[in-house]
């Protein structure tokens, strides 16, 4: 499946983001921040692409300030 | 729960204990399953470690009606909340107010700001441990900066004019900080409605978490950029960076935190918005009533604080006359299994408020485990020490006599 991975600058707000995806009946997982995007050795969210505008969204509502989303396909 | 029916245990001002089974349980969950550095390296155990320390991080929001948990910062106890707020916030030539009832861990980091160049007024409160809002308003100077109050004296249990002192804070555009050491789990608290705009807590009294816990809530008032932090540090995220990241709440916690207290800390959380402050409260002050009215009968006994239970927590504060605390407090841990705690109680400028500086007090501090017979029987307790007192004198104890301890 392909993904899209939110970049965020704390552990804490992975996890605010997390809820807030879980509360919309969107699946989510943190993985490790793939070294090709980021040098930043902490987590990020991993939605499906199909969900990237439910994440923009929950991201807006948040307030939370990201440093992306970015698609990752399989390699 | 492991409850020694030998002991009664009246030091829960100090410390909770039992705590609710759940809290160990917890504990014992995290360590043998979960165990992982939260958020540090991004495998599953980390990540289901970090997911219990901000669970725990939104119950905390929860209890107080904090603005969002991101601005909940986890710290050892209400002492290192207490200095990060303090010395984070003040600058040589800002002014403080506080009051005369104030711990150690608000006193004694004020005493050392002052030698910095921070200004301290301390408003004397009444023998009982009230405070008038209105000198604390009359204490306002151009540079004032921060009102600090502890909610509920650890010495009397007097409640203490936070909402009001919140409000002249507002109005006089400065910041409120309160330590909620004794009223967190135990008395409704609400950051909005109560106007605090730094809350200080500590987990190991009245929220029944394990000791290590504790931490430091931020309002909305609160501009972090002019809070500094205490301490810079790893925080498992922008590793790339050699500067410490300015937002919340990375800011202020740096190192590996108390994963493990604070999952115990996050089931005491659960357990009391279970069974709902309120409940506990009148629970404790049913018990605090009979408690307070039944030393009052005894003669010899002055019990200090406020009488009307609605002013005040469960810690009872007295003296019998005659014998020193430091005996009372033997007498009863050796010959009854009464635990409490006797002297100044960390908080000298309280006792001088009373006018018990420096032999202090014998306090029983009450919980949500104590049960009507530990009423009765510390009653006995004291009854019958007064008893021997009078009959005997303290001689028929001679290993008890020594000096009152000073220390706190
Ligand atoms: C009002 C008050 N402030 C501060 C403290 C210090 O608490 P801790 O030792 O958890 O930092 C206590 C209790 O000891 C207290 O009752």
């Amino acid at each position: 499946m392909e993904h899209a991975v939110i970049l965020v600058y704390s552990t804490s707000h992975a996890m605010r983001i997390e809820k807030l995806l879980a509360t919309r009946g969107t699946v989510c997982k943190l993985i490790p921040v793939p070294r090709h995007l980021s040098s930043d050795c902490g987590v990020c969210v991993r939605v499906s692409r199909a969900d990237i505008e439910t994440a923009r969204s929950v991201v807006a509502e948040s307030g939370i300030e990201i440093e992306g989303i970015h698609e990752i396909w399989p390699i | 729960m492991n409850r020694n029916p030998n002991l009664i245990y009246l030091d829960n001002a100090a410390t909770s204990w039992p705590k609710p089974p759940q809290v160990a349980a917890a504990m014992t969950r995290f360590l043998e399953e979960t165990g992982a550095n939260p958020g540090r390296s991004g495998h599953r155990l980390s990540v289901d470690a970090a997911r219990l320390v901000f669970e725990t991080r939104e119950q905390v929001a929860r209890l107080f009606n904090a603005p969002d948990p991101l601005r909940v910062t986890f710290a050892l106890n209400v002492t290192e909340a207490l200095n990060l707020a303090l010395h984070g916030l003040l600058r040589p030539g800002d002014h403080i107010i506080t009051s005369s009832m104030e711990h150690n861990s608000v006193m004694r980091p004020l005493r050392h700001l002052e030698k910095r160049g921070v200004a301290v007024t301390v408003v004397p409160c009444s023998p009982e441990g009230f405070l008038n809002p209105a000198n604390v308003e009359s204490a306002i100077r151009p540079n004032t900066t921060l009102i600090a109050l502890n909610h509920a004296s650890n010495v009397t249990g007097t409640l203490l004019p936070v909402r009001a002192a919140g409000e002249i804070a507002r109005r006089h555009n400065l910041l409120l900080l309160a330590d909620v050491a004794q009223t967190a789990g135990a008395y409704p608290l609400d950051m909005q409605v109560d106007n605090i705009d730094l809350l200080a807590f500590t987990g190991h009294k009245s929220l029944y978490g394990p000791t290590g816990t504790g931490g430091l809530v931020l309002g909305t008032r609160v501009d972090e950029s002019k809070l500094s932090a205490l301490k810079q540090g790893g925080t498992g995220t922008r590793s790339e960076r050699e500067e410490q990241p300015e937002f919340l709440p990375d800011k202020y916690e740096s190192g590996t935190p108390n994963a493990v207290g604070l999952a115990g800390l996050g089931a005491g959380l659960d357990w009391i918005m279970a069974r709902g402050v309120n409940s506990i409260r009148q629970h404790e002050m049913t018990l605090c009533r009979k408690l307070m009215g039944g030393l009052r009968e005894i003669s010899g006994v002055t019990v200090y604080g406020p009488r009307d239970a609605n002013l005040r927590t469960a810690v009872i504060s007295f003296n019998i006359a005659g014998l020193p605390p430091s005996e009372v407090g033997l007498r009863l841990d050796e010959d009854y299994g009464i635990l409490c705690r006797v002297g100044l109680h960390c908080a000298p400028a309280a006792h001088r408020t009373l006018g018990t500086f420096p032999a202090g007090t014998v306090r029983f501090g009450l919980g949500a485990f104590n049960i009507n017979r530990d009423i009765d029987a510390t009653l006995a307790a004291i009854q019958q020490l007064v008893t021997d007192h009078c009959s005997h004198g303290t001689r028929r104890h001679p290993r008890l006599l020594h000096q009152p301890r000073h220390a706190d």
